[in-house]
């Protein structure tokens, strides 16, 4: 799919039907969505505008419908894990009730964003047809599982960035959302004894999709590993850069937590 | 967003004898800068301005004029490297000095992520060429290097900054391969960012506070780059100029 065009369509609709709200610029209204106060009317304006897209052009669903898939799985994972008894320590409820606000709010973004077109929450198997059979029975499990939906997330959004070139106001979104999933990645392994920054492909225990392709060491065509010998081993070299993952990458990755798509 | 006067170790610019001292010449210096079209702005008389304590190829006292910073993408690359100089230097600064009762996780901690600010650093150095600007000559005066609070709490602002500083320029780099370097920057300063905030505080939300993450939207802050020079110049000798522009549109 052609991205770029797609968001370019957008950007045209968009065009004329935020030039009919009143005091919000193009780029103000994402903006708004910032701002506490008027956070509420900004994503309401912003679920009529793209309702107004979506209605002519399903493609564009498609694309946004991907970041609300991983959001619904993330969402009901910290919601299941806080809601098992027992389950998540009292020394961990606090950020992971935060990290939970988070991702449903994030849906709740998407959703309204995406009006009718939303695709319906999925019916996920957090067990993945039992690999992880103790998710909800043992916490470091659970935790593990934590760690493997953020650490995805992160990739898949920045994995999405140039095809929202087209569309800044998007982006900057998504881009908004990307830094959270790093924020909530970093806090969880921490939790589990590990830095909070991605060395290699190590993959402490995940499965090895999860982070293939971390360990690369050319950035801006340059290669670090020559330029920069003062840092062997490629650990320092390979954590100062988070990689992306394509839409099919991520999807390989979750699709085993996805029972049925419910559509 | 985040207000600069909660963090206990922001001072005002002009607070500090050596930016009063040279105030007058600052505000000489802003007009210079504004009105350059890029690059360094240089005093002819700006020897008498010179920070003893100079690291940097800049000189204090030198405006640094990023121009208009949405306009083209060596401008961004250029505000990119200065925020990572000053990250870096703080590190550095941070672990050569270590606080009182550092621990040996703290002080691993603070030299892997000075690493990863040096190494972006340089790596900008190096795309940028003959295009960088010089390097800066950081103002830590008001950061007491002797105290855990003082250390983690800049650290925090800095990188909180710094976050805000990517997710707002994102929209406006042309090249595709730049933006998607930015992102794989950017989410490694968050993961700094919610690392030192859990050091500070392993018990609670800090990692991503309602303050930095908006609650009902669960989106991070976005600093336009004006925003975010003026909570970095105290922190330079250098005066950084530089304005939001309109984009690429």
């Amino acid at each position: 799919m052609n991205l770029q065009n797609i968001l370019s369509e957008i950007e045209k609709v968009d065009g004329d039907a935020l030039a009919r709200i009143e005091h919000m610029s193009r780029r103000s209204i994402f903006q708004s969505l910032l701002k506490k106060t008027v956070a509420g009317a900004g994503a309401a304006a912003f679920a009529g505008v793209l309702n107004q897209t979506y209605a002519q052009n399903s493609s564009v669903a498609d694309v946004l419908n991907y970041a609300l898939t991983l959001e619904y799985l993330e969402a009901e994972f910290y919601n299941m894990s806080l809601a098992t008894p027992g389950l998540i320590p009292s020394a961990a409820r606090a950020y992971y009730q935060q990290i939970a606000n988070h991702e449903n709010a994030h849906v709740a973004l998407l959703k309204s964003a995406l009006g009718s077109a939303a695709v319906p929450k999925p019916t996920f198997d957090f067990t993945a047809g039992g690999m992880f059979g103790t998710v909800f029975s043992s916490t470091e499990t659970n935790y593990a599982l934590a760690q493997a939906f953020e650490d995805t997330g992160v990739r898949a959004y920045k994995g999405q960035a140039t095809a929202l070139m087209s569309a800044p106001a998007i982006l900057t979104v998504a881009l908004q959302i990307h830094s959270v999933e790093a924020r909530h990645a970093a806090r969880i392994r921490f939790l589990r004894g590990q830095n909070g920054w991605i060395s290699k492909s190590e993959a402490s225990g995940l499965p090895a999709a999860i982070y293939a392709g971390e360990d690369n060491v050319i950035q801006g065509g340059v290669n670090l590993s020559v330029a920069f010998p003062q840092y062997p081993g490629g650990n320092r070299i390979t954590e100062a850069f988070d990689e992306p993952l394509t839409m099919s990458q991520v999807l390989a990755i979750a699709g085993p937590f996805i029972k049925s798509l419910n559509r | 967003m985040e207000k600069p006067q909660t963090d206990p170790m922001a001072t005002v610019e002009g607070l500090s004898g050596k930016a009063s001292a040279a105030l007058g010449r600052r505000v000489f210096m802003r007009y210079i800068g504004a009105t350059a079209a890029a690059g360094v702005a240089l005093s002819a008389c700006h020897s008498e301005l010179v920070d003893p304590g100079t690291t940097g190829s800049g000189r204090a006292g030198d405006a640094i004029d990023f121009g208009d910073i949405s306009e083209k993408d060596v401008n961004i690359l250029n505000f990119a490297y200065a925020l990572e100089q000053l990250e870096a230097a703080f590190y550095m600064q941070a672990v050569m000095t270590p606080y009182s009762g550092i621990t040996e996780e703290e002080r691993r901690i603070l030299t892997e992520i000075r690493d990863h600010e040096i190494i972006h650093r340089d790596l900008f150095k190096t795309a940028l060429g003959s295009a960088a600007i010089p390097g800066l000559t950081p103002n830590f005066s008001s950061i007491n290097f002797s105290s855990r609070a003082s250390v983690l709490g800049t650290a925090r602002v800095f990188e909180n900054i710094g976050v805000s500083a990517y997710n707002g320029a994102g929209q406006y780099i042309r090249s595709a391969d730049y933006l998607l370097l930015a992102g794989k920057i950017v989410s490694v300063e968050a993961r700094h960012a919610s690392i030192i905030a859990t050091l500070l505080e392993p018990m609670t939300t800090l990692f991503a506070p309602d303050t930095v993450v908006y609650a009902n939207s669960g989106l991070e802050e976005i600093r336009n780059p004006e925003e975010v020079l003026s909570l970095v110049r105290p922190y330079v000798a250098e005066f950084l100029n530089g304005r939001n522009g309109s984009g690429r549109r």
